[in-house]
């Protein structure tokens, strides 16, 4: 009958407003206001003996001056900021910074003063990104031979200054290495998680194993 | 949400209250008019601020009721549950720069906002609040009440157009032409809807319309409040006849030009509309302050109004917006119908009460009486909208199957 | 007799107007209300996406391609990478071709989704549909991010591929989604498909007839909402869309309703594709060794793809570098919009925005 597709319409906005799952999943970044119940949530406690014992807590929260930091779950896969770079594995090929379409990667190298016959590497001068212009398209982590650069899964970076965007050499040795698991099956397959906090140094990163010496003798003797 | 001090203190009590301090302090009988001019001058101080907080309460409700239906939260950072959002909202348009766009007639831009304003807020000085048979119920007891409302919304109409055509910018003056026109024909409807009303109550005076509702008139006669509350929600532009802002056509309507303190008036107005649009249905329909006797009346009031204002914030949220030709063939060829042919039934059905000696002595029906119009009109209203519904419906919306164009020579399946 | 002066009236709609969908740009004149004229003015958004890819390299094209149509940027990664992997004859893994499928189609169903839910913001549904709509295309966007790591400039596609396989985690994901998906398409279509207002302002608005359509090239939902059972899907099947069995959605007689209710209809036929090749992919390699800089044999070709909005097509020459010659892009959205004078002239105001909406452009590429 005609009309009836309106109050059809109606009962679909109530079934939504009051049914909790068809709720949004809300992320309330980057805190939400807590209630008491969230906050004996976090200390462990059931509520009411929390109310009991942090009256003033409690009453701050009913007011709205509690917050609790919230945050969207993201997947290791994220491809964000803060690469993680290892000095270590980096050879300063620059692959990277031919790969990216932008050419926001600036490499110079020199001698580092040991002997490079030996396998010592270039030493890394500089190694600029700009993020401030860089899309997080990943296409140097993927131009990486050696895996020393992987990107890492942080977005929040706001600065007052462009030229403050720049990571330098300097901070990315100096970061905390979390890479994504992006373009990375091997770091998934270790259950390695940025996300979660894990970290992975530099010996932990590479694609292939690490030949043992029993493998190297059998490489080198058979040849 | 409601005003609730409003109730309990009026007018003549006031204007009393300040004769006996002026008597008190020695000035003569003279000076009697001054009781009067202070006892109005708080009065509109109480109702101006009241109304003022509860729209601004009305707007956090608002906008956290649609974020819940849209599955959002809404508001919900400023003060707890957001509920110093409107304030914060206030303080940011009364700091923001007060623009006049160069070609505008200024007086007439200037003035539009008051104009909108001051008619809705003229509405509540006759609306009932309390329960109080005596005439000192409530601000002002104006004998044609009902007429007052009337009257005084039909302003509105001015003041949007003011608005748009002062402001000199296309999308304003289409936003306010569509706005005058429709205020207009809405206001048809809207009439024959009181105009039923003022049959079964026998007076315009708000207090005895309620008064006579031994049976709330939403029950006696429901097609008459289907065209009431259809009428004043075009009137007040909501969806689905918010053609007047438009805001995914017409960037904001009448007020795209407006900004600062102006803006602030005429989002004030524009929010006010409902609250005082639930106060005159409450009144004219769901029995005013009349409840049971464990609340006092106001809060019943309170409370019949927040259902409505409930109801048309889901009715909001949920439906689309008429284009603008639909909306005026809706007010004349279905509203302007059902209202004359609610009158009409309702006249008959008077004219036998009064024959067969159902009515009380003020002139208004008898309890038994109405719950005998309730059932017929209920019927009545019922088959009225079935006939009505498969009379516009069946014909027009039945979309054949599909057949593919020949145009397409995909090569695929028979087709 | 008299009548009163009336003159038309001329109205710049956009480039800044809540309902242009970007920054799109209608100088309409009406009389009243009614349109009497309409010029569309392009290119607030123009990036020269074809100038820059001819300084880079086949691989970073990717990455441009995503900004093209960026509510679809999987259908425009594929439409990019076929064209690279014809030109230099690049084969692509089955279990590649099945996972570009997969998130083709999620991408489909996205873009759809926001395609309705706007379409009905401009009916001025005060964004309830819309935020409905975009709770569930939230879920595929993380869906998205499993894959590729990102959410709407996605970059997942590489010629001979895809970059890497999808995690554990997705596919789980994914069976959850298409379980749930048509309770929520059924949801959606009785609060918008049944409802009076939408069928009062949509049906018999803004028709396109068929023979228009064809004349006037546009492809994708609107042209089959005009009847015309078109679809590059099924008339030129790639990947591996002739091993899954679905339906061409077509419409009545090419109104707004009809282009509404054909993409609706679509998003079922997308999860009855999603869930056969769900059942028909299998291990395997998902990417094929390219080098690290493509040289395709000098020659030039095109090829397209059936993406959310149309026919979405990359012709491409080589001179046998490592960047291409030439880029053209076939932007579905530009080309559905040449009938656009045609569908508005005599509606009103209102018919504009949503017949506009109706067509589901996204100014990126438009203006590319
Ligand atoms: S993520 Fe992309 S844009 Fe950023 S530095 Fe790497 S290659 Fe360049
Ligand atoms: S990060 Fe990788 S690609 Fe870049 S210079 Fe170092 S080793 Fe080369």
């Amino acid at each position: 009958m005609y009309g009836l597709g309106l109050f059809k319409g109606l009962g679909i906005t109530m079934k939504n407003l009051v049914s909790p799952s068809r709720q949004f999943n809300i992320v309330q970044y980057p805190n939400r206001r807590a209630s008491p119940f969230d906050l004996a949530k976090v200390d462990n406690q059931n509520p009411i003996s929390f109310i009991a014992t942090h009256p003033i807590k409690t009453l701050r929260s009913l007011i709205g001056l509690e917050t609790l930091v919230d945050r969207m779950p993201q997947h290791a896969n994220f491809r964000g900021e803060e690469f993680a770079w290892y000095d270590r594995r980096c050879t300063g090929c620059a692959s990277c910074a031919k790969y990216c379409p932008l050419g926001i990667i600036k490499i110079v190298t020199g001698t580092s003063g040991v002997n490079q016959q030996e396998g010592q590497s270039y030493d890394i001068d500089v190694f600029d990104i700009d993020i401030g212009r860089c899309m997080f398209c990943g296409l140097c982590v993927e131009a990486c031979p050696y895996d020393a650069l992987h990107m890492g899964s942080g977005f929040e970076e706001g600065k007052y200054r462009r030229s403050d965007l720049v990571i330098n050499v300097d901070q990315l040795k100096a970061a905390e290495k979390k890479p994504s698991t992006w373009f990375r099956p091997q770091l998934t397959d270790r259950g390695h998680d940025p996300i979660k906090g894990s970290t992975a140094d530099w010996d932990q990163v590479g694609r292939h194993e690490k030949p043992s010496l029993e493998d190297q003798g059998e490489r080198w003797a058979k040849r | 949400m409601t005003p609730t001090p409003a109730f309990f203190i009026s007018f003549y009590t006031l204007r009393d209250l300040f004769d006996n301090l002026i008597q008190s302090l020695g000035f003569g009988a003279s000076f009697g008019w001054m009781a009067g001019l202070l006892a109005g001058i708080s009065i509109s101080f109480l109702i101006i601020n009241v109304m003022v907080m509860s729209t601004a309460f009305y707007t956090w409700f608002e906008r956290r009721m649609i974020g819940r239906f849209q599955v959002r939260r809404g508001p919900n950072r400023n003060g707890p549950f957001g509920i110093l959002q409107p304030f914060a909202d206030v303080l940011k348009l009364i700091m923001k720069e007060d623009t006049i766009p160069d070609a505008a007639d200024k007086p007439v831009f200037t003035l539009a906002p008051i104009a909108l304003l001051a008619p809705t807020l003229m509405i509540m000085i006759v609306i009932p609040f309390g329960t109080y048979a005596s005439d000192q119920a409530f601000l002002s007891n104006l004998n044609i009440g009902i007429l007052f409302i009337v009257g005084v919304t039909s302003v509105n109409s001015i003041a949007i157009f003011m608005a748009g055509w002062g402001s000199r910018n296309k999308y304003a003056i289409l936003g306010s032409m569509r706005g005058a026109a429709m205020l207009i024909s809405y206001e048809i409807p809207m009439a024959l809807g009181i105009t039923s009303v003022l049959l079964l109550s026998g007076s315009l005076a708000m207090t005895q319309i309620v008064q006579s509702q031994s049976i709330w008139f939403i029950l006696v006669m429901p097609m008459g409040f289907f065209v009431f509350m259809a009428a004043s929600t075009a009137e007040m532009s909501r969806t689905p006849f918010d053609q007047i802002e438009a805001e995914s056509e017409l960037g904001s309507g009448y007020n795209t030009e407006y900004s600062g303190i102006k803006f602030a008036v005429l989002f004030l107005a524009e929010f006010m509309a409902p609250i005082v649009t639930a106060a005159v249905v409450t009144t004219l329909f769901l029995g005013g302050s009349q409840g049971f006797d464990f609340l006092p009346g106001g809060i019943w009031f309170a409370i019949k109004m927040f259902v409505l204002i409930f109801l048309l914030l889901w009715v909001r949220s949920t439906w689309p917006r008429l284009r603008i030709d639909q909306i005026m063939g809706f007010a004349w060829k279905i509203l302007f119908g059902l209202g004359l042919f609610n009158i009409f039934l309702v006249a008959v059905e008077f004219m036998v009460a009064v024959e067969l000696g159902h009515t009380k002595d003020d002139g208004s029906l008898t309890t038994e009486y109405m719950l005998i119009m309730a059932a017929v009109n209920w019927m009545v209203t019922i088959i009225a909208f079935v006939i009505l519904a498969n009379f516009v419906g069946k014909k027009k919306y039945h979309r054949p199957e599909p057949t593919a164009s020949p145009l397409a020579n995909m090569g695929i399946g028979g087709d | 007799m008299s009548t009163i002066r009336t003159e038309p009236v001329t109205i710049n709609l956009g480039p800044q107007h809540p309902s242009t969908h970007g920054v799109f740009r209608l100088r309409v004149t009406f009389d009243g209300e009614e349109i009497i004229d309409v010029e569309p003015v392009f290119g607030y958004l123009h990036r020269g996406t074809e100038k820059l890819a001819e300084s880079r390299n086949y691989v970073q094209i990717v990455t441009l391609t995503d900004r093209m149509d960026y509510v679809a940027s999987m259908s425009n990664n594929l439409a990019y990478v076929r064209t690279v992997e014809k030109l230099a004859d690049i084969d692509v893994p089955e279990r590649a071709q099945y996972i570009r499928v997969i998130s083709v189609e999620l991408q489909r169903i996205a873009s759809h989704l926001m395609a309705t839910g706007f379409l009905l913001n401009d009916l001025g549904a005060l964004a309830t549909p819309l935020v409905y709509c975009f709770r569930e295309r939230e879920r595929i966007l993380d869906l998205f991010e499993m894959l590729c790591g990102a959410r709407i400039t996605l970059s997942y596609m590489r010629p001979g591929g895809v970059f890497q396989d999808a995690p554990a985690d997705f596919w789980n994901s994914l069976n959850v989604l298409i379980s749930d998906f048509p309770n929520y398409l059924d949801e959606l279509e009785s609060l918008i498909t049944t409802n009076e207002i939408v069928l009062a302002r949509t049906i018999g608005v803004g028709l396109l007839s068929d023979t228009q359509a064809v004349d006037s090239g546009v492809s994708g939902p609107v042209l089959r909402a005009a009847s015309v059972k078109w679809d590059l899907r099924k008339a030129n099947p790639y990947e591996i869309y002739d091993r899954v069995n679905f339906d061409i959605p077509i419409g009545n007689s090419g109104d707004t309703y009809d282009r509404y209710y054909v993409r609706l209809q679509e998003m079922r036929e997308s999860i009855k594709i999603i869930s056969q090749c769900i059942e028909q992919i299998e291990p395997g390699p998902v990417r094929t060794e390219t080098p690290f800089f493509i040289r395709p044999p000098v020659g030039e070709t095109y090829s397209s793809v059936e993406g959310p909005k149309g026919e979405l097509g990359f012709y491409m020459v080589s001179d046998g570098g490592i960047s291409p010659y030439r880029c053209k892009v076939r932007a579905p959205s530009f080309i559905n919009l040449t009938p656009l004078k045609d569908m508005l002239t005599g509606w009103k105001m209102g018919d504009l925005i949503i017949i506009l909406g109706s067509i589901d452009i996204v100014l990126g590429e438009v203006d590319r």
